[in-house]
Formats: structure tokens, C-alpha cells, sequence
């Protein structure tokens, strides 16, 4: 009996992410959900800029490829021209956060029937290693080498609960990737998040805290303990919205 | 038992899969180099292995099949 395999709707191609980078876990349980939920042949990814800029190799459905942080607005385009197909974005919090605020803000204002998987590792990765605006206050990055500063810089964006505040998004959650634990809650959250899509309920977006430790500058496993010492504690897990569940009370 | 395969060309040697391992059966083999050129995993005490698939749950680059 097979008790764990490569899903299907993931690609044979080897991943291009540094040892211990934390995306191939997420691309996987993308992989898993499209898989269980049998939407492999109308699912449309859209792929952004970032690190994951190459994630149309590893995924088995169709994939766009978004200018940096439009991946919201392609989303909302291809959704709306094929109602039928599924339509995910794949984003890190450079892409997302930043360049792609007003995207993100007013997709899930306009309660777009999409899915959003949001990957946040605190920093720039692919540039190298830059401070992002999800950088930890105090956090040593090739930008903020004294740590970040947050009279000079500010503070974090928290994402999750910055669109609960909205009316209209469905469904938004916050978890993580550090343990096994963390991974098959994430695994939960982001077949609910597919799941909602298919039924029609309107925007959901799942952020996942992932690590770097190429750019944080320590081993895969220090990076893992760094999570859960460091960024689980500024951003805390859990539900933020989930409108279907609040309406059936 | 459980049996584990593993596409070693693919590992990178990040060695999360070692440290999630309950049952101490993964290692890095210190003494091969895959064609990345890393030092990929192996399973050294493979009898011990109860196929919780605690390993293939954490590997990244989803190289490990756990059959039972």
C-alpha cells in the first residue's frame, strides 16, 4: 500500500529552490488539493514574480506567468472570461505585499472567486536577500544590516488581518510549513481555500510562513526553530475570516 | 515493514527529512555525491521504519515514496 507519493498534478521537473526552502512543501500541497479535489484539467495557475517565477514548471495544469505582483488581476481576468476553471495564484510576500498591494486589496474587496496562496518568508529572496515589507522589526537583511529600524523603515504589513477588515473576502488564513503539525493544518486550509472556489463562495487566500536560509543566513533546520520563535509569534496562525462558517452560527 | 524509495538525483541534502525521522532511519550519505552534487539522503536502518511518512511529509523536493 502507498502511503505517500508526488502528486499528480505536480511536475517531474526538479525544483529549482535552495536546499531546505520551505515552496516545495507548498507547491506540493497545492499539488494535493488540486489532486483531491479532481480539477487538474481546468485549473489555471498564475505564477508571479518572486522566487517561485519558475512555479509553471512544477505544476501539471495550465500556468500563466503575471507581471511582478498582478497576479490578482490575471486571476481576475482568466476567472472571469472561463467561470468554469479554477483560478490560483501562487505569491510571495515581495509580490503580494508589496508591488501588488492595490491587487490584493481590491480583489478581495471585489470578493473575486479566486485563490490566493500567499508565501511569506519575511524577505526578498530571489533579489538576494533585501528587506520586504513583511521584515520582522529588528531583522538583519542585505538592506537593513543594523536589523530593521521601524523609525526609519515602519512596521510589517500583516496581511490577513489587513483584509479581514474588508467585507468582502470568504475565506483568509494564516498558517505554517516549520513542522509536520503546521503542514497538514496548511494542507487543510489550502483544500479549503480550493474547495470554496469550486463552490462558488468568492475570495479566499491562504498565507503560509515559509523560511529562507539562504538569505536568513542559517541551516534549514535553525530556520525551521527560527519560525517558530520569531515569526509565528508577530504573525499569529489561524482563522481571520471565514464568512460561510459565521453565517451558519 | 515499510519501504522507502527515494529519487536520490533530486535530493539536495537539506537534511529535514533526517531530523523529522522518529525512528533515527534516515542519513545523509557523507560518503556520495548526487548529480546536483549534494550529499543525498539515505535510509541506514530501514527495519526500524514504520511508514509514518513523517519524512515525505517534510521533504521539499518530494523525493520519498513510503510504501507499508
Amino acid at each position: 500500500m502507498v502511503v505517500f507519493d508526488k502528486p499528480h498534478a505536480l511536475s517531474d521537473m526538479p525544483m529549482h529552490y535552495c536546499p531546505g526552502c520551505t515552496h516545495g512543501i507548498i507547491h506540493r500541497l497545492v499539488a494535493e488539493a488540486i489532486d483531491e479535489l479532481g480539477i487538474e484539467g481546468r485549473t489555471i495557475g498564475i505564477a508571479p514574480v518572486g522566487c517561485s517565477v519558475m512555479a509553471y514548471d512544477y505544476f501539471n495544469c495550465d500556468m500563466i506567468e503575471a507581471a511582478h505582483g498582478r497576479a490578482p488581476a490575471v486571476a481576475t481576468g482568466v476567472k472571469r472570461a472561463l467561470p468554469d476553471s479554477i483560478v490560483f495564484t501562487y505569491q510571495g510576500d515581495g509580490d503580494l505585499a508589496s508591488i501588488g498591494t492595490a491587487e490584493t486589496v481590491h480583489s478581495a474587496a471585489r470578493n473575486e472567486n479566486i485563490t490566493i496562496i500567499f508565501v511569506n518568508n519575511a524577505i526578498y529572496g530571489m533579489t538576494g536577500g533585501q528587506m520586504a515589507p513583511t521584515t520582522l522589526p529588528g531583522q538583519v537583511t542585505q538592506t537593513s544590516p543594523y536589523g530593521r529600524d521601524t523609525n526609519h523603515c515602519g512596521f510589517p504589513v500583516r496581511v490577513c488581518e489587513m483584509l479581514s477588515t474588508l467585507d468582502g473576502p470568504e475565506y483568509l488564513e494564516r498558517v505554517a510549513v516549520n513542522n509536520v503539525k503546521n503542514i497538514k493544518n496548511a494542507k487543510k486550509a489550502i483544500k479549503k481555500a480550493f474547495q470554496n472556489q469550486v463552490e462558488g463562495k468568492g475570495f479566499s487566500l491562504v498565507e503560509v510562513i515559509s523560511s529562507c536560509p539562504t538569505n536568513w543566513g542559517m541551516t534549514p533546520q535553525k530556520a525551521l526553530k527560527w519560525i517558530d520563535d520569531n515569526m509565528i509569534p508577530y504573525y499569529p496562525l489561524g482563522v481571520y475570516k471565514d464568512r460561510s462558517a459565521k453565517e451558519a452560527e | 515493514m515499510a519501504k522507502l524509495t527515494f529519487k536520490t538525483d533530486k535530493c539536495k541534502g537539506c537534511g529535514l527529512c533526517v531530523d523529522v525521522c522518529p525512528k533515527k532511519v534516515l542519513a545523509l550519505a557523507t560518503e556520495k555525491i548526487n548529480i546536483k552534487g549534494h550529499h543525498p539522503v539515505e535510509a541506514v536502518n530501514e527495519s526500524e521504519c514504520i511508514g509514518c511518512a513523517f519524512c515525505a511529509t517534510m521533504c521539499p523536493d518530494c523525493i520519498i515514496k513510503v510504501e507499508r
